[in-house]
């Protein structure tokens, strides 16, 4: 036998020469990191354990962060394209060139005619920055990549309660007990999900998770819900049914904090039929339970009368409750009816509803903490219902998907477990009602900024962008009756509607990180062809396309000038409260990226681009009365922004001394004092104003005094939804503002003001007995949209997709390892490899979205297998419904929002015989404008 | 062959929950970044931009498909894999060359690379599948427990665990002496079903896995919700008297 002898080994190596602290960027997540450099590179990406967000922890994605760092896609320069659109075909250029191209094209536009400028930002964390910029420049073609990703959620979210999941608000991770996750995109809120979870589970708390697909956090949940996609809100309304049938509600919840006790005026032949009842001065109206009176709802000491009934003039007016009971009682919404459509038994239905009710009730957690109401009533302690929820784009992607999202925020609601201990929890600046948001604006003129923010929240039709002919007046038709509450725009649609000239042609396209040529787009190979397509004249259909990204994406090859971007870890960033924050529910807190290594290449921050632009073109806000540069950088505008007097991007260590917070002027050391904290600023809630946020005097005085607001907006959540109410009163034919005959049955019945269910369009537009088959996409937990696979250790993990058919399909069709299927829609095919997945609904399949690559992106091999065996399910999803006949263009879209119906999907699935030799439809190759990368790696510093 | 310590005076290892692994692979690259830097050669990476990427990782994550015996939907087991520090280690006892060792202080099973021949033996006589072959450096790679961070005191006390056990997200993942009754860890799998991984081989392993508890059984708490009302009427009749206890 050999002996090893006492062996030495220095347990003790020094790790690095330093860390520095900054904000992860491998997903929308926003972990704090601390990078660890030597000899001043990077060696070590770890969580920081002081970040709000992360609390040191880090996934898969975000302790790869070194292998994006240094990445072989990386643009290394300017470019402009020398070869065809999609040829890949392109010379480095200067930055000053670079600049002098875009402007040569932005300049005439903008003193022409603005809204020739499509400019539209994708993946892009500083919206705050680049709308204000769009705004300055004056088209009112601007928005980011929410409607393709979940609008839905966002918007259901603040039309009901004044804040959504994620972003929005959280569960009360530290005491729920029984947690219901609904059909969850694992790149959203990545880690504090995680977190969440683990905690649940350590406080012996129970999972439900509800999703065709029972992977990841669906894999670890207590019980599973294999639902049937686009069924949700059936199921969700189902167990409000069942939660009404047995009195199972928080009656004293919705009396107070809710519009239950609202009088809707019930005569059909009022203008105001479906509004609530109003005193002079525009409060609605309740029964006060103590005198029988009509009161003000905000009124102190009135307990509105949940059943009351109400007759002025003759005209009946019953609360919002009585017409609820109506409806969710039906047996239209019972177990029973709903169980087949939702492929869950009606048994278990009634199990999930009963033990909703049970924990929320019986379980009941009490905090001893006074607090005040905006009445100025006092309240002894802060009753829980230790019932939580969350969803994301598995409930949204749907054309029925706003109405769902609704439905599940009022299943909260009636269990008395929104602002709650146990429940969910809003994060600042949220809650803000629906009215304290921006309207939209789309007033454009020559020369000038546009008249206001772009994206908003209508209230009615008055809201809408449409000129007086009824014509849209954004490129991607938001705001208009076909989706009237499209509050993040609708990006989806921009390429296709550009190329039509539908409403009307652009052109200059500029995009920033949102692979539009490939996995951003439904229609993928389509939308290529409609970037790259010529007129009659031989000239580009879009004159311009200016693209901004920091790798090789498929979309690279389809620009004209490329502006090339830093990595993560070489740029300045803002996580603003003016944005998508990073809050907790018992803090304010944002955050920084700064360069901790400055970029080995030709490249810059994307947003210090934009000020250089800003300059050249002259805009507004980015030039002084001389014409000269009022910031150097995207770092002086960080610092020295002001949107409102003394609040600007970054709310910490503001005012000349660096000691106010939330408010306060410029201080030229803020961001050195954001490095020395680690990268981010918390402000914490304090105790009497952490829960019941909307109603809570103490939370609503703080949330003045750090900014958020500038006066106190208290308000109470809508179950029943006047602004809905609005634009289905016209659809009806009530007001001056009219929409056009084609939509009008459509709005009437899908701008319900109580949530309901309808059947995906997808279900209506195509034969369901030929396309019986759902299909779905979901991404991978250690992947963000298709920027996993240039990491050379993530795309070892997940190099190639299957299509992961259920037992039921697979044995049907004879499938064995190793084959393909045809997977056709009725918009197209295509044939791919498949593998068995036993954990799925039985007429669901579903694939990782953005693996399949197109041959020469992303500086990969072209035998790479994301290129020839990876696909995407987007090639056989179109933008557009199926042609109805009327020659109009039907956008894949919710109804009420826009957002991208990409869950709508039908296929039929057949096995491919013989087998192809890659994946179908399989594009030519483009030409990489960075080389591959490297044969082998291996580095240690 | 290479010969065992009798005994250890610890037992360190990793306690991994199958209840909570959400499969994320945070700990897969957490453990790839880290000691890619640290003990020993980097860990390499073959074609890694190529038709067929082949790298070396000492963790590597497997989800297993389990269709529960008394019927109901299948369920997603994680499995994080990597090595399990056994008290009888076969890939120890096989090495010719002394480079493979356990470590008597706290059962760390280590490689010596200065001594490794990359002869393969090791691996071939683990049956957990828990070494790799580096393709560059040619020696044996292994989950060093990352002795180069537990006793580090270039770190904070309380970053003084394996990286794969700092990073992760759902907290599935724990690092103490279970050798110690008293120690956090065993404490933890006291308290638990275990998993145990061929117990036939007498590879007793150090790390444990605790067993995903049983799922799909909704309705045993919760009493059926019995009816107040059936329509709109009964229920504002119910409400009303809700509103009155109010």
């Amino acid at each position: 036998m050999t002996r090893p002898e006492n062996i030495q080994i220095d347990t003790s190596p020094p790790v690095s020469d330093e860390i520095r602290k900054t904000t992860c960027y491998m997903c929308a997540c926003r972990c704090g990191i601390n990078v660890h450099l030597k000899g001043g590179e990077v060696v070590y990406i770890e969580g920081n354990r002081d970040h709000p967000v992360n609390q040191g922890v880090l996934c898969g994605k975000g302790s790869s962060g070194i292998m994006q760092h240094l990445a072989p896609s990386r643009l290394r320069a300017p470019m402009k394209r020398v070869g065809e659109r999609g040829s890949g075909e392109f010379e480095e250029i200067s930055w000053e060139e670079a600049l002098d191209i875009a402007v040569s094209w932005l300049k005439p536009i903008r003193e022409s005619d603005p809204k020739k400028l499509a400019f539209f930002t994708g993946r892009d964390q500083s919206q705050s920055f680049t709308g204000w910029w769009a705004q300055n420049f004056g088209t009112p073609n601007y928005a980011a990549h929410g409607g393709f990703c979940s609008v839905n959620m966002a918007a259901g979210g603040i039309y009901t309660m004044g804040g959504a999941f994620w972003e929005f608000g959280q569960p009360d991770w530290d005491r729920t007990k029984l947690f219901v996750l609904f059909g969850v995109a694992e790149d959203h809120d990545s880690n504090p999900i995680k977190i969440g979870i683990g905690k649940v589970k350590a406080n012996g708390g129970r999972i439900v998770g509800v999703n065709p697909i029972r992977s990841g956090y669906n894999a670890v949940a207590d019980d599973w819900y294999g639902i049937t996609p686009g069924t949700d809100g059936l199921f969700i309304l189902a167990l409000v049914h069942e939660l009404m049938r047995a009195g199972k509600i928080d009656v004293e919840y919705l009396a107070r904090y809710t519009n239950a006790g609202f009088l809707v005026n019930e005569d059909p032949e009022s203008e105001a039929r479906g509004l609530f009842l109003r005193d002079e001065d525009g409060t609605p109206q309740v029964i006060d339970r103590a005198t029988g009176k009509l009161a003000p709802y905000d009124k102190k000491g009135v307990m509105p009368d949940l059943a009351a009934s109400h007759t002025v003039n003759g005209v009946t007016h019953r609360t919002v409750m009585q017409l609820m009971a109506e409806r969710y009682l039906s047996d239209e919404y019972s177990p029973d009816a709903v169980a087949e459509r939702c492929g869950i038994s009606a048994e278990r239905i009634r199990a999930l509803a009963a033990e909703m009710a049970r924990v929320a009730f019986e379980e009941e957690i009490v905090i001893e903490q006074p607090w005040t109401d905006w009445k100025g009533q006092k309240h002894e302690r802060m009753i829980g219902r230790p019932v939580s929820m969350h969803a994301m784009r598995g409930i949204s992607a749907h054309s029925n998907g706003f109405q769902t999202a609704r439905a599940l925020h009022v299943l909260q609601i009636m269990l008395g477990s929104v602002e709650v201990p146990g429940g969910f929890r809003f994060k600042p600046p949220y809650p803000k009602p629906v009215e304290g948001h921006p309207k939209p604006h789309a007033g454009a003129r020559p020369g000038k900024p546009l008249d206001g923010p772009h994206l908003g929240y209508p209230l009615g039709p008055e809201h809408l962008l449409i000129n007086e002919d009824g014509s849209p007046k954004r490129i991607d038709k938001a705001f208009t009756w076909e989706n009237p509450f499209s509050a993040h725009g609708l990006m989806h649609m921009v390429i296709s509607n550009a190329y039509a000239g539908d409403p009307y042609k652009i052109d200059t396209l500029f995009m920033f990180m949102a692979n539009m040529a490939w996995n951003s787009s439904m229609n993928a190979a389509k939308t290529a062809e409609m970037l790259a397509a010529k007129d009659e004249n031989g000239e580009y259909v879009i004159p311009h396309i200016i693209y901004a990204d920091s790798y090789s994406s498929e979309m690279v090859a389809y620009a004209d000038l490329i502006l090339p971007d830093t990595t993560y870890l070489e740029r300045h960033d803002c996580i603003s409260l003016l944005d998508r924050p990073i809050c907790e529910a018992e803090a304010a807190a944002d955050s920084i990226r700064w360069p901790v290594v400055e970029p080995d290449r030709d490249v810059r921050g994307f947003q210090t681009v934009l000020i250089q632009l800003g300059v050249k073109l002259g805009l507004p806000g980015m030039v002084d009365e001389e014409g000269n540069a009022i910031y150097e950088d995207y770092a002086d505008y960080i610092v020295n922004h002001e949107r409102r007097p003394g609040v600007g991007p970054l709310a910490g260590w503001r005012g000349k001394d660096g000691e106010s917070h939330g408010r306060g002027e410029p201080n030229p050391d803020q961001l050195q004092r954001y490095i020395d904290n680690g990268g981010f600023w918390i402000g914490h809630i304090p105790e009497e104003a952490q829960f019941y946020k909307p109603w809570n005097k103490a939370y609503q005085d703080w949330a003045v005094e750090i900014g958020l607001v500038d006066a106190p907006a208290p308000y109470v959540f809508s179950l029943y939804s006047e602004p809905l109410r609005k634009m289905q009163a016209a659809a009806e034919g009530i007001g001056d503002i009219q929409p056009p005959e084609h939509l009008r049955a459509r709005l009437k019945r899908t701008m319900d003001p109580l949530p309901l269910w309808y059947a995906p369009f997808e279900d209506e537009n195509v034969d369901v007995s030929e396309y019986p088959v759902h299909a779905l996409t979901q991404r991978p937990m250690h992947m963000y949209h298709s920027w996993g696979t240039q990491n050379a250790w993530l795309r070892q993990i997940t190099g190639k997709n299957y299509l992961y058919l259920p037992k039921k399909i697979w044995e049907e069709n004879g499938f064995e390892e190793g084959d393909y299927a045809r997977v056709t829609s009725a918009h197209g095919s295509i044939t791919v490899p498949v593998a068995l997945h036993a954990g799925l609904n039985d007429s669901t399949v579903w694939t990782w979205n953005a693996i399949g690559k197109r041959k020469g992106a992303w500086a990969l091999d072209e035998g790479a297998p994301e290129a020839t065996q990876g696909f995407l399910l987007n090639h056989i999803i179109h933008e557009l419904q199926p042609p109805k006949g009327d020659g109009l263009r039907w956008a894949n879209s919710d109804p009420v929002t826009g957002q991208a119906a990409w869950f709508d999907l039908r296929v039929k699935i057949e096995k491919a015989v013989p087998k192809p030799a890659e994946s179908q439809p399989s594009l030519p190759p483009i030409k990489s404008p960075v080389g591959k990368g490297p044969k082998v790696w291996a580095r240690k510093k | 062959m290479t010969a065992l310590p009798k005994t250890t005076r610890k037992k360190l290892g990793l306690v991994i929950d199958l209840d909570t692994c959400v499969g994320c692979h945070g700990c897969v690259t957490a453990c790839k970044g880290w000691n890619t830097q640290n003990y020993g050669a980097p860990l390499s990476d073959i074609d890694p931009y190529g038709a067929d990427p082949s790298g070396t990782f000492l963790n590597r994550v497997f989800s297993y498909e389990v269709t529960p015996e008394g019927g109901g939907a299948a369920q997603t087991v994680h499995f994080p894999r990597s090595c399990l520090h056994c008290e009888d280690a076969p890939c120890v006892t096989v090495c010719p060359t002394g480079a493979s060792y356990k470590r008597s202080e706290d059962g760390i099973v280590l490689v010596n690379e200065d001594r490794c021949i990359g002869c393969g033996l090791c691996a071939w006589a683990c049956p957990y599948g828990a070494r790799e072959l580096d393709q560059l450096a040619g020696v044996m790679k292994k989950c060093t427990l990352c002795v180069d961070r537990i006793y580090n005191e270039n770190l904070p006390e309380e970053d003084r665990l394996p990286a794969c056990v700092r990073t992760c997200p759902a907290g599935a993942r724990h690092f103490g002496d279970l050798g110690d009754p008293d120690s956090d860890v065993s404490k933890l799998v006291a308290s638990r079903e275990t998993v145990d991984l061929m117990p036939e081989q007498g590879t007793r392993p150090v790390n444990t896995y605790l067993a995903p508890r049983p799922r799909d059984r909704m309705g045993r708490d919760a009493a059926e919700l019995k009816p107040v009302a059936t329509e709109a009427k009964g229920f504002l009749g119910w409400l009303d008297k809700a509103l009155e206890k109010l």
